[in-house]
């Protein structure tokens, strides 16, 4: 079993420039490291650099300083090209609105990332039928995204997300816009993800019930980790 | 991928379709315009080119001098200074090919109820020579019938036409002044002549049939004019000082003084008027292209707001592993599927446009595949070229930036 932690984040700090000055502090001196296998929830108020954190590790955003390290590589050391590999490879993006193609079908939608994979028309298809009927979604192959609710569009997501086999998946209050009952359903894919498959996932939510699938929490204030530990240890400490 | 890319493209484009078709109409009309303009320049070429190779290439005229006459000067080739001696000397001439004495002049034609006006050449079987010239019907006459001032005669197609009409005049006798002339053959038919005048509205007779039968000449032997046709195009300047060293020889001039005949070198005037219509091509090509730019211009617009407007799935994209060049490959297919198939559009109205022209408007027009090909390469080229930037545009933005666009 390889033991290099799955994302390791060295002093990253990031700051998004306000006209003239060295601008906001999003994320000040954040270290953190993210063994293979976890399911980690972060949470935080709102502008406490919780989605930043998320974007630079998927390599959608980079760091304005510090390190961060996936499978052990220095992601800014690689190239455009390969940072677009690794976000195909291994990492799956689940996003809170969705963002789903809307003028192509939930199939072609989930067989989007094996495109950019090189894979053949037929390979594609095929795949993408068998991610769809993981989620159970199967008779839907053929719907667009505005014909699907939005549990079924997350569903949708969540299969492009895994149509590549990652080893990771970054979620970003992927429940924000769902009921309770529908949130609850789509929570207990990632379980299933992470118990059964072993794929690491980090989730962002501000809901405490959303949290509590996670097994470890980190809650970031101000753009600075302020607690990490057992989900129910810190949920507990914030509300002593 | 490639496959999946032209999808996505013809895709983007059947959702605005309007927009789309908009766009292509600048390709539409830059490309039907340059097609169009092409044909009838290269219509105009052609009509010129024909005109040319009718008179024959290479071509020199030699005129006769001018009389004086009480201080009268009566014009070039009033003066008999030139004589079929002075052809046969210029025959000889290494640097020419072919020389043909000319002594014309109108008369009239009658075959049975019917009768023509027309020209008629006196000279010799170097003159269908130098003019690359063949008979249609029957043979042509040869240095014996010259010799023997034979009453024989080569009807030109119009006045075959109007004399005979069905019939075959070979063999016929037609009379020309009153003299019987028994018709050898009837020439090609060459059309119009670079001055517009019928080049088939002629009958050719041996010059010595001309001079003494026809036009009596105060001189006998003398000759309206000499033409001469130089072995090469290279040749034309040393045939010229060829021609005016013998005559000038032969005519006893004295240095210094004036020649008594005049060299014309005929083929630069229709040189000069197909260098006129080639010009006119380029500047209608020239135009025309104008359009395709603006065409082209038109694509760039509709490219950046394209991309503009599609940053948000570039961002998605960009999430699920696009590689920049992917994004960029995708736009500039786009650009370039456009521009093909508004060329191909602008081809068939262009070539439409042509056909019209030369139906309604009697134009010569040609269309060579060519000029379509250049079309074509010209249209994809614009694609990619004002594709590129949107393009590029697109592949440019980080991900995160293009996700966050709302």
């Amino acid at each position: 079993m390889d033991t290099t932690p799955l994302i390791r984040v060295q002093g990253v700090s990031k700051r998004y420039p306000d006209g003239g000055g060295a601008g906001t502090p999003v994320l000040r001196e954040v270290s953190l490291a993210i063994g293979r296998g976890e399911f980690v929830a972060i949470m935080g108020p709102s502008g406490s650099g919780k989605s930043t954190f998320m974007n630079i590790v998927g390599c959608l955003d980079t760091p304005s300083r510090g390190h961060c390290f996936l499978d052990g590589r220095d992601v800014a050391q690689l190239s455009v090209d390969e940072l677009a590999a690794l976000r195909n490879r291994l990492v799956g993006f689940v996003f809170q609105g969705f963002n789903l193609l809307a003028r192509i079908d939930a199939r072609d939608n989930v067989a989007l990332p094996l495109l950019y994979a090189g894979l053949s028309r037929g390979a594609r298809r095929e795949r993408a039928e068998t991610m769809l009927r993981n989620v159970g979604l199967e008779r839907y192959a053929h719907h667009l995204p505005n014909q699907l609710s939005g549990g079924q569009q997350q569903r949708v997501a969540i299969a492009r997300a895994l149509s590549t086999d990652p080893q990771l998946i970054l979620a970003d209050e992927p429940t924000g816009n769902l009921d309770t009952a529908t949130g609850e359903e789509i929570m207990q894919l990632f379980d299933a993800l992470n118990a059964e498959r072993g794929i690491t996932v980090v989730l962002v939510t501000h809901e405490a019930d959303i949290a509590r699938h996670a097994r470890r929490l980190v809650r970031f204030v101000d753009g600075r980790v302020v607690a990490d530990g057992p989900t129910e240890q810190v949920l507990g400490a914030l509300h002593a | 991928m490639m496959r999946a890319l032209l999808g996505e493209a013809w895709r983007a484009m059947a959702v605005n379709r309007l927009r789309t078709l908009l766009t292509m109409l600048g390709m539409i009309i830059g490309v039907s315009a340059v097609v169009l303009m092409l044909a009838i320049g290269q219509g105009a070429q052609y009509v010129i080119h024909q005109s040319i190779s009718a008179m024959g290439a290479n071509l020199f005229v030699v005129l006769a001098g001018a009389t004086t006459s009480g201080g009268l000067r009566m014009g070039a080739g009033t003066a008999p200074s030139l004589t079929l001696d002075d052809a046969a000397a210029l025959d000889e001439l290494t640097s020419l090919a072919a020389v043909a004495p000319i002594a014309s002049g109108t008369a009239q034609l009658v075959y049975g109820p019917n009768n023509w006006s027309t020209q008629v050449r006196g000279t010799t079987d170097g003159y269908l020579k130098l003019r690359d010239w063949g008979v249609r019907l029957g043979q042509t006459f040869g240095e014996a019938e010259v010799r023997s001032a034979a009453r024989v005669a080569l009807l030109g197609q119009t006045v075959a036409d109007y004399l005979f009409g069905a019939e075959d005049p070979v063999g016929r006798t037609v009379r020309i002044k009153n003299n019987p002339f028994t018709v050898l053959g009837v020439l090609e038919p060459k059309g119009q002549s670079l001055g517009g005048s019928d080049n088939d509205d002629t009958v050719i007779v041996p010059v010595t049939t001309a001079q003494r039968k026809l036009f009596g000449s105060q001189v006998p032997g003398s000759v309206r004019y000499i033409m001469a046709q130089a072995v090469s195009e290279e040749l034309m300047g040393r045939a010229e000082d060829d021609i005016t060293g013998l005559l000038r020889q032969r005519h006893r001039i004295p240095a210094g003084g004036e020649d008594d005949f005049t060299v014309r070198n005929l083929t630069a005037v229709a040189e000069t008027a197909a260098s006129t219509a080639r010009i006119m091509a380029i500047m209608l090509g020239a135009i025309a292209s104008i359009s395709l730019v603006v065409g082209g211009i038109g694509i760039m617009n509709i490219m950046l707001v394209s991309v503009t407007e599609r940053t948000r799935e570039i961002g998605i994209r960009m999430a699920v592993g696009a590689r920049p060049r992917d994004v960029m490959l995708q736009f500039l297919l786009e650009a370039v599927i456009m521009s093909i198939v508004g060329c191909l559009i602008g081809i068939v109205l262009g070539v439409s446009g042509a056909w019209l022209a030369s139906r309604l408007a009697d134009i010569t027009v040609v269309v060579t595949v060519w000029s379509l090909l250049l079309a074509f390469a010209v249209a994809a080229a614009i694609g990619v070229f004002f594709g590129y930037y949107p393009a590029r545009r697109g592949a440019r933005l980080k991900p995160i930036e293009a996700l966050r666009y709302e």
